[in-house]
């Protein structure tokens, strides 16, 4: 029995599979940006930037009933593609289950040969920053 | 189609090069990350390889033949290095791991002996942080100013303003040769003569113009002029750091160690002679070395060939750029290294970038080591084609193309 964070992977993996080009690939990241909601500007702050080598990423998370709920923006679009997917897979969990999961849907969709080393560093930093929320989170719900 | 008018057979010379034979995500290797550093061809190879097969040895203190070999061919380099920069004097050029370290050099001996409390350093908006830190390092220790030449819109230096900056407390003047990010030129014989007439020296940082443009720094009369070996098709690791004879000598040793000493007793220690004063240790041998066969390698083809050449690729990838909805050129101004800097409405550097890739094409995208100077021109970095000699038209065909499909996607 899968948990619901790698039933999502899952999910994301299928989608992948679908597409035989990169230009495929990209453009199907570019709209899951284009279609990431905007983060509220009062999360905006250089508390919540991620550092990247060269975008800019900011992200929030909330505790509500036991789970967590993230929010992610980029200036630039692939990385927010990339974050929406992160968002995708994480948000609505449990902080446990965030913390625990190994993630293997990155290396799944190819996304690591895909973007050179400094890239998908980007990515670990973001994927890193939302365990280490959900860490804090984990400490915050036991205390409840 | 440049072929024979260049002086030089650019398909030809492509085959000297073996990685441009490679292919990126199935598609022929576009190299336009030259301005970071260039691909080497295979004499530069062969010239590494046969030090290493043939007479690798330490040199300068060894008396069997291998030592000799090599103290031979590493000091046969220091020569090409004087004559390729026009230098008076072997004494003159310190070889260094690079441009970095040529100003950190300058800056820790010549700028802790010199530089005191009030007196100023000017750099312009234009430099890389290689040449803006040191600096600071060296102002925050002594208290001195650090004042900068602010730019036009272009990316060209303000004279005026500049002349306005130098007075009795200017020490130094250290300022890019060509920009990086740019590719502008400054006009750096009128920067040095205004700062001589004023009692200052100036530094030059050549990393970006010694591959395109003729140095001759004795013409220009610079005090120091500091190059790297990597970006003009030699080896990594290895670079010139020139100063005017007078200075090196009176100014004190960088590193330590052996090879830059005459004679080492506990209570005291006499230094060696120039250059090897400032050539602390086992030096960068090989690479040293293997710089000399990049020099003959741009020797041989001529930098006027070179240099028509990659202006033929500045102006026809310009013009084609140019006419893509949204982008706008930076530092689009007349004399420049072969260099295009651009941004696109609405479009991150980055997205560029990774699409470009995707295409088999390398360009540079982000602040390129320079970051006030983004923050000047308002940008949060730009996407940087850099071309060489063994560039073609048709590889800038290609980058266009690429970057209407990237710019398509992403709108």
């Amino acid at each position: 029995m899968s948990s619901p964070i790698e039933s999502i992977e899952q999910e994301i993996v299928e989608e992948f599979s679908l597409f035989d080009s990169w230009e495929d690939k990209y453009e199907y990241i570019i709209d899951m940006g284009k279609k990431l909601p905007p983060l509220n500007e009062a999360y905006r702050t250089e508390d919540n930037k991620i550092k990247g080598c060269q975008s800019q990423v900011w992200m929030h998370s909330d505790l509500k009933d036991g789970r967590v709920y993230y929010e992610a923006d980029s200036d630039a679009m692939i990385v927010k593609g990339l974050a929406s997917m992160l968002v995708r897979v994480f948000s609505g969990q449990k902080p446990e289950d965030i913390v625990n999961a190994p993630v293997r849907f990155i290396d799944d969709i190819g996304m690591t040969s895909h973007l050179a080393q400094t890239r998908s560093n980007g990515l670990r930093a973001m994927l890193k920053q939302m365990k280490l929320d959900a860490v804090a989170w984990k400490q915050v719900s036991s205390e409840l | 189609m440049n072929t024979l008018t260049v002086g030089y057979d650019v398909y030809e010379l492509r085959k000297q090069f073996p990685v441009l034979k490679r292919e990126l995500k199935g598609k022929p290797l576009v190299y336009f990350d030259n301005a970071a550093t260039s691909q080497k061809p295979q004499v530069v190879v062969d010239a590494l390889v046969d030090y290493y097969s043939n007479y690798n040895a330490n040199i300068h203190r060894g008396i069997h033949t291998l030592a000799e070999e090599a103290t031979a061919a590493y000091e046969a380099t220091r020569e090409a290095a004087r004559a390729f920069i026009g230098a008076s004097s072997i004494e003159e050029i310190i070889f260094t791991r690079g441009t970095t370290e040529g100003i950190n050099l300058v800056t820790n001996t010549w700028g802790r002996t010199n530089i005191k409390k009030g007196d100023e350093i000017i750099i312009s908006t234009l430099e890389h942080h290689s040449n803006i830190v040191p600096w600071q390092m060296l102002a925050h220790e002594k208290g001195a100013i650090i004042r900068v030449i602010p730019i036009s819109e272009d990316g060209e230096i303000q004279l005026e303003e500049y002349y306005k900056l130098l007075n009795e407390k200017t020490k130094i003047v250290s300022i890019v040769h060509a920009s990086n990010s740019l590719g502008v030129i400054n006009p750096v014989k009128q920067v040095i003569e205004a700062a001589h007439k004023a009692g200052a020296l100036v530094m030059i940082d050549g990393a970006q113009s010694t591959v395109h443009l003729e140095i001759d720094v004795t013409e220009l009369d610079c005090d120091f002029f500091a190059f790297s070996s990597h970006k003009l098709y030699g080896p990594t690791g290895v670079g010139v750091l020139y100063g005017k004879k007078e200075l090196l000598e009176a100014m004190p040793p960088f590193h330590g160690g052996g090879e830059m000493i005459k004679e080492v007793s506990f209570d005291k220690t006499t230094y060696n002679d120039l250059p090897y004063k400032f050539e602390a240790g086992t030096p960068n041998i090989a690479d040293t070395v293997a710089m000399k066969a990049a020099f003959e390698f741009i020797n041989s083809i001529g930098k006027e060939n070179i240099r028509r050449h990659e202006n033929d690729l500045l102006r026809y990838g310009t013009d084609l750029l140019k006419n893509i909805k949204g982008v706008q050129i930076k530092g689009d101004v007349a004399d420049k290294v072969s260099v295009i800097s651009f941004v696109v409405d609405n479009i991150h550097p980055q997205d560029l970038g990774i699409l470009l890739d995707n295409q088999g094409i390398a360009v540079r995208t982000g602040s390129h080591c320079t970051m006030p100077l983004m923050q000047c021109l308002k940008i949060n970095g730009t996407t940087r084609a850099s071309f060489a000699a063994y560039n073609t038209r048709e590889e800038i065909d290609k980058l266009a193309a690429g970057l209407e499909k990237a710019i398509k996607m992403l709108s």
